[in-house]
């Protein structure tokens, strides 16, 4: 399969693979996917005060594409703020790195993760308000 | 461990070190000489009578018929040629089926045999006959007491592979042989990855048809053979190509003389050669497999252990797909475990009739050695196999739940799309 400049690019040098500490109240993660489907992604962010994401790791079982798209994901989440990462959709993503019809499902699977981490660390903010205010 | 592979840097333009020799094989040199004056100045239709042209040429295809014929144990007469395996193997099952269609209506076969034997066969449950598919046991081979009882006096023939084209087991051949004669079932086999790499024998086999590919075993694409047993039992099939009566009426057309002439010298250096070459593709299989397995965990070798051709490696890698695994390879070239290169996004149907997890075969890759193999080659293809695995390793969520997390994959809730 003949895949784009873009996606080689990424795939050789996949960008921010690695983890986060998945216990961090300032860390988002998203795990989409499923081994018997071939492709699982770990998607993590960090979120500052400010609510800008400053940092995004990835980690991806899967194919080159998935690969791909999660690296890209990643690149672009880093200063971005959550309503912004929010708005990131897969076709931007399937777009720049040219994927081929089948494997646009990868790209919808970033989408997925993205959506997944920001759900994440959503609910530890909202889990450490409730932890911090008093119960009435 | 980690640090002491790292990827080869291959010289621009050089070509990736062919491992797929189950996808095809080089012609071997010699075959290609043995066939260029047929193509030339010998050109006469071997079935031209009346002059030295044509007497010339059937001449060169009846050495070619016995040069098969002694690869597996069998007359000159019994061998029909063909385009290939895939039409060898359709006229096998068809011919024999559509023949003997007015006493018997069934066909045993096995699950995980080549496309075009199971495409044959859901031809014929098309058009009225029953066919029976046999399971395999999780090493890859048949049951015979499935097969024993799955016999009828209905049962008009049995088609099992010789050597699976995936994993490389080889199927008890006299045995299922055996019993098909007993039961006075034809047995035919697909023996496209078998014919010249083990010793084939169609007497002591028990073997009534048997399909070769010429490409398969360093001959010419576009020819193949059909053994079709005379006698004891006499074997009767109807041809599916129609035309001048050429092969016993068993397959018109004209011969291919060249092709004819390859395919046999094929044979002929594949019978010679055969003990010699299956111990140093042994001892290169070994190399590999010594390689990986120091460096790496968590593999697993697809199919039976003993009962293979050295040739042939199914290895499941597991945490690493298997798609990504080749785009990090690109200094080789094998074949995918698992189809998910096309949009199927299934894995290889052979891999889950063994019942290999889903998760496991799509970390599949088959790897081919052959005539033309170096120990040099073998070497660079398990460093550059090592530090792919464990690059990739490195960034999947799999591993890094299982291996640093120790968590059971199986009891994560999944979100499959």
């Amino acid at each position: 399969m003949a895949y784009s400049n873009q996606l080689l690019d990424h795939y050789n040098n996949p960008r921010n693979v690695g983890s986060l500490d998945k216990m961090d109240d300032q860390v988002g993660t998203g795990l989409v996917g499923a081994p018997a489907c071939g492709d699982v992604m770990k998607l993590q962010i960090r979120v500052n005060d400010d609510g800008v994401i400053e940092d995004a790791k990835f980690k991806t079982f899967g194919c080159g594409s998935a690969i791909a798209s999660s690296s890209l994901a990643t690149q672009w989440l880093k200063g971005k703020n959550l309503s912004e990462a929010e708005n990131l959709k897969n076709t931007d993503i399937a777009n720049h790195l040219a994927l081929p019809p089948v494997k646009i499902h990868c790209s919808i699977l970033a989408e997925d993760a993205i959506k997944a981490a920001i759900a994440d660390y959503k609910q530890k903010q909202s889990q450490k308000t409730t932890a911090e205010t008093p119960a009435a | 461990m980690n640090n002491i592979y790292t990827l080869p840097t291959a010289a621009p333009r050089q070509r990736p070190i062919y491992m797929d020799y189950q996808a095809t094989t080089p012609c071997d040199p010699r075959v290609v000489e043995a066939m260029i004056p047929w193509f030339t100045e010998k050109f006469g239709n071997p079935h031209s009578r009346n002059h030295e042209y044509g007497w010339e040429a059937e001449e060169a295809t009846l050495i070619a018929r016995e040069q098969i014929a002694a690869l597996i144990g069998a007359e000159a007469k019994d061998i029909i040629f063909t385009s290939g395996a895939t039409e060898s193997n359709n006229l096998a099952i068809k011919g024999v089926a559509t023949f003997y269609k007015g006493k018997k209506n069934h066909i045993v076969t096995c699950v995980t045999e080549h496309k075009c034997v199971l495409d044959a066969c859901r031809h014929l449950e098309e058009e009225g006959f029953k066919v029976t598919y046999l399971p395999v046991m999780p090493n890859g081979l048949i049951d015979l007491d499935l097969l024993a009882q799955s016999l009828t006096d209905q049962t008009a023939i049995v088609s099992i592979m010789a050597v699976n084209n995936e994993i490389g087991v080889i199927q008890p051949l006299a045995e299922i042989g055996k019993l098909c004669r007993e039961r006075g079932v034809f047995f035919h086999t697909d023996a496209a990855q078998a014919a010249g790499k083990i010793p084939m024998d169609v007497e002591a086999m028990n073997i009534d048809l048997l399909s070769i590919s010429g490409h398969k075993i360093y001959g010419p694409k576009g020819i193949g053979a059909l053994y079709v047993r005379r006698r004891n039992p006499r074997v009767r099939l109807s041809a599916i190509i129609h035309g001048g009566g050429q092969e016993r009426g068993m397959r018109s057309g004209t011969l291919p003389t060249p092709l004819c002439v390859g395919l046999g010298e094929a044979c002929r250096l594949a019978k010679t050669e055969m003990t010699e070459e299956n111990t140093r593709l042994t001892s290169y299989r070994d190399l590999f497999l010594s390689l990986l397995s120091d460096a790496l965990t968590d593999l697993h070798i697809n199919g039976d252990k003993q009962s293979r051709i050295p040739s042939n490696l199914n290895i499941s890698f597991a945490f690493v797909e298997g798609e990504s695994l080749m785009m990090s390879i690109k200094d080789l070239a094998v074949s995918s475990g698992s189809a998910c290169t096309s949009a199927s996004l299934e894995p290889s149907y052979v891999l889950r009739a063994l019942g290999v997890e889903e998760e496991l075969a799509h970390t599949s890759l088959r790897i081919g050695f052959g005539r033309f193999t170096t120990e040099e080659e073998v070497r660079q293809a398990a460093a550059s196999l090592i530090a792919a695995v464990t690059k990739l390793r490195a960034m999947s969520p799999l591993w890094e739940m299982v291996k640093e997390e120790g968590i059971d994959l199986r009891t994560i809730q999944w979100t499959g799309h």
